[in-house]
């Protein structure tokens, strides 16, 4: 992957806001992640030399943590609630439907061309709405799996 | 602006209040997470847009001189009736609307704002009958809002609105009337229990923290404590602290700077999980206000007492409401729980003596403060007193969130606030406690709800998620799901939980799959009595509380899955025989269009056929078919 000369004033810019510590180290990937969409394999190195924290505790972090993905994600990232409401309110048809349409699973989660992830979430707190499913942090709220399937569709035409 | 001393903060308070009694007209929009996805941003705007064509004065803050004809718009939390998004809340009439769309604004200003003109259409309707009033609703008459009583009312993202309901009268109290000791007896005196689950003294804790610094301070180590909010709210199915959060931060917040005067901290940390990013950025936002006004900062109101206030974002991962895997997340590390003893009282965020306690429970401390123990005990039983916040989701018909006395029967909960179960159904069960708790059935309907009781009934009250189910909900599913989400969730640490609910999670798989043997269900039950018994921590131990609490009740269940292959919900897709019936299809091909993997096919005004290699078992084509003609 090739990198651009400005990428390590990304970092500072987020070391700059975020602060330089052991402690800030969650706080410090997140950003990077909400920079790149996922975390880049230089960026462990990177870090690691300026924090002096070895790259084998921020690989322990970033694994840890469901949040973070050192996979590229696709373009849309769709997610699924899969909280208690939801479940009982009939959301594996909907994930079911979708897996379906866009040739995913849930160990290979986003399609070849990179424009689409689909992934479970847990409880979004949305449960008078479920079942509910999100499109980049877009909530939309009582959801079948014909719905998802529009949706989808309309999303699809977009990138036509 | 700097608020100097008290008299500076009564006076601006008093102010606030002057002000706020000005605004008679309000449009209140619900801007919770719930009625925000329901689109509550664009109606506040068409609101506004409206507001300016027609020339009306609008206030979105509070003015120093408002004049008779102005409309105050606020955003305000959740009013908790999720099911009817978005609420607009309409003063001084206190007329509630339900499932208000942008079309409808231009109406409810012509009608309701300018001539004071209810719009029944837009009103709740329950049994042919319409209720004008939002206190007048089946829904809320039941209810004793005390924690939630300013969410849904005041503005969620001023801090003016708050001071303008009396806010940080509490704090201010406990810091020039009160001392450490004072305080913590009062809290003592309360009997709060912590409303995270566990439901420990929140007075005992504190007692404990000041008791661990000042023997720190005797022995010459530093006297640093922390306090702690642990906003880590990852029940499946619970989001009552997400809606305190999101609708009444700053009351949270005030609980917080007490408990920082009775343990003597000059550091917080409000951990709050990545799935709530709207509560991230309200609590901002209250921060900067405090910030701005010194009520955070360097010797607050010309005290001695300093205090600074940060947030934690989580990153996703649900063992971190426990509070020692809480702790080492917030200082950057693998969100694992440590063993304890010791304590977090005594070592804690950064090995010091650490008040942490859950949203709600923070919640609960000004009105504790404000009006003492006495009063608030006569709300609940002895034991357990005060009020409980409780998310009703599932398949019940008024979902959302709710607050009542601690020893509510659930019956009342269920059916009298909820409505009961949609569609005709009949009431099955009801999951307490997320995955740490277990289910209560129809006999259990007149249980009071308190910490005690529940314990009895082999339940937990855990944060407050009642996930309703009806009859078409397949109990063995409902614990295979929830094992898969603490085997998803286990951190790994300990042997019990790691490789003991993987075990667990494989015989519910098989069971639901149709290759359930004899003894799974002795299986079951003596790996849970293992992981029980051998866990580290509070998620290990509880992970197998809803498979123990699903065998109890229902063990018939198992049963017809193991022995019989037949799941008598209808709900397991590997039981399910899918297929045609001949004599009733008429050959429309509306299946054929819907099956998401192409596996029927046929010609029209003939007979269709599935292809059982390919066929999913989904069931969207036994849905969709309008004869009937398709059995599952």
């Amino acid at each position: 992957m090739t990198r651009e000369r400005s990428e390590p004033e990304v970092i500072e810019a987020i070391l700059e806001k975020t602060g330089i510590g052991e402690s800030y180290v969650i706080a410090i990937l997140q950003a990077v992640q909400e920079h790149y969409h996922y975390l880049p394999q230089w960026v462990f190195s990177y870090i690691s030399a300026r924090l002096g924290v070895g790259i084998a505790r921020l690989y322990s972090v970033a694994t840890f943590y469901e949040n973070f993905s050192l996979e590229p994600k696709g373009k849309y990232v769709l997610r699924v609630c899969d909280g208690t409401a939801c479940h009982v309110r009939k959301s594996v048809p909907i994930l079911t439907r979708l897996r379906a349409e866009l040739g995913v699973s849930a160990e290979v989660p986003t399609t070849g061309d990179l424009l689409f992830t689909l992934e479970t979430v847990s409880c979004l707190g949305a449960c008078g709405l479920a079942p509910v499913l999100t499109v980049n942090d877009k909530v939309y709220p009582a959801m079948t799996p014909e719905a998802a399937s529009r949706l989808l569709a309309g999303l699809k035409e977009t990138e036509l | 602006m700097k608020f100097i001393d008290r008299a500076a903060l009564q006076s601006y308070r008093g102010e606030c209040k002057t002000r706020s009694a000005a605004l008679e007209r309000q449009i209140l929009v619900c801007c919770g997470t719930g009625c925000m996805s329901g689109g509550s941003l664009d109606v506040y705007d068409r609101f506004r847009e409206l507001l300016a064509e027609k020339n009306i004065h609008v206030a979105v803050n509070l003015e120093p001189e408002p004049h008779g004809d102005t409309i105050a718009m606020k955003k305000c939390g959740c009013h908790g009736f999720c099911e009817m998004g978005v609420l607009i809340r309409i003063e001084p009439q206190g007329y509630l609307y339900t499932k208000v769309k942008a079309a409808d604004c231009e109406e409810i200003i012509d009608k309701t704002i300018l001539r004071g003109e209810h719009i029944e259409r837009l009103a709740y309707t329950l049994d042919g009958e319409v209720y004008k009033k939002q206190d007048e609703i089946p829904f809320y008459q039941r209810q004793t809002r005390n924690v939630l009583t300013h969410c849904g009312h005041i503005d969620a993202t001023t801090i003016d609105d708050y001071l303008a309901v009396g806010g940080y009268e509490a704090f201010e109290r406990a810091l020039f009337e009160q001392t450490p000791e004072e305080l913590t007896a009062e809290m003592s005196a309360s009997n709060l229990r912590g409303r995270g689950g566990a439901g420990f003294p929140t007075g005992r804790k504190w007692a404990e923290v000041r008791r661990h610094r000042n023997n720190n301070l005797a022995a010459g180590k530093s006297a640093q404590t922390y306090v702690i909010c642990n906003g880590d709210e990852g029940d499946p199915g619970a989001f009552m602290d997400r809606s305190i959060m999101e609708g009444d931060p700053h009351r949270m917040i005030e609980g917080m700077l007490i408990a920082a005067l009775a343990v003597g901290s000059d550091t917080g940390y409000i951990y709050v999980r990545a799935e709530y990013p709207l509560a991230v950025s309200r609590l901002r936002g209250a921060i900067e206000d405090l910030e701005r006004f010194g009520l955070l900062g360097d010797n607050i109101l010309g005290t001695e007492f300093s205090f600074k206030l940060l947030i934690s974002r989580g990153a996703g991962a649900f063992v971190c409401g426990e509070g020692s895997a809480l702790i080492n997340a917030v200082e950057g590390k693998r969100g694992m729980p440590k063993v304890s003893p010791p304590l977090y009282a005594e070592r804690g965020l950064f090995g010091k003596p650490t008040a942490l306690n859950n949203v709600e429970t923070f919640a609960n401390i000004p009105q504790i403060i404000s009006f003492g123990a006495e009063n608030f005990r006569k709300v609940g039983p002895e034991s357990s007193p005060g009020t409980k916040a409780f998310a009703l989701t599932g398949n019940i018909r008024n979902t959302g969130l709710i607050e009542v006395p601690m020893g509510t029967r659930l019956r009342e909960i269920i059916f009298d606030i909820g409505g009961g179960v949609p569609n005709g159904k009949e009431f099955k069960a009801v999951q307490i406690g997320g995955p740490s708790g277990g289910c209560l059935t129809a006999e259990h309907l007149d249980l009071p709800l308190d910490f005690d009781s529940l314990r009895k009934a082999g339940a937990m009250i855990g944060s407050g998620g009642l996930v309703c189910m009806d009859s078409d909900t397949c109990m063995v599913e409902v614990a295979r799901f929830f094992m898969h989400f603490t085997q998803s969730e286990s951190c790994g640490k300990c042997v019990p939980c790691r490789e003991g609910t993987r075990r667990m999670l494989d015989i519910l798989e098989n069971i639901v799959a149709g290759e359930g043997k004899d003894g799974d269900i002795e299986l079951l039950l003596e790996l849970a009595d293992t992981i029980t018994a051998t866990a580290l921590c509070g998620l290990g131990k509880t992970a197998p509380q809803p498979v123990i609490s699903t065998i109890r009740y229902f063990r018939a269940e198992y049963e017809a899955h193991i022995n019989e292959k037949r799941c008598p919900a209808g709900v397991c897709t590997k039981l399910r025989a899918i297929a045609i019936d001949p004599e009733k299809c008429k050959g429309c091909s509306k299946c054929s269009k819907v099956c998401p993997v192409g596996a029927i096919s046929g010609k029209v005004k003939e007979t269709f056929a599935i292809d059982p290699e390919k066929c999913i078992k989904c069931g969207a084509c036994a849905e969709t078919c309008p004869f009937g003609a398709i059995d599952s």
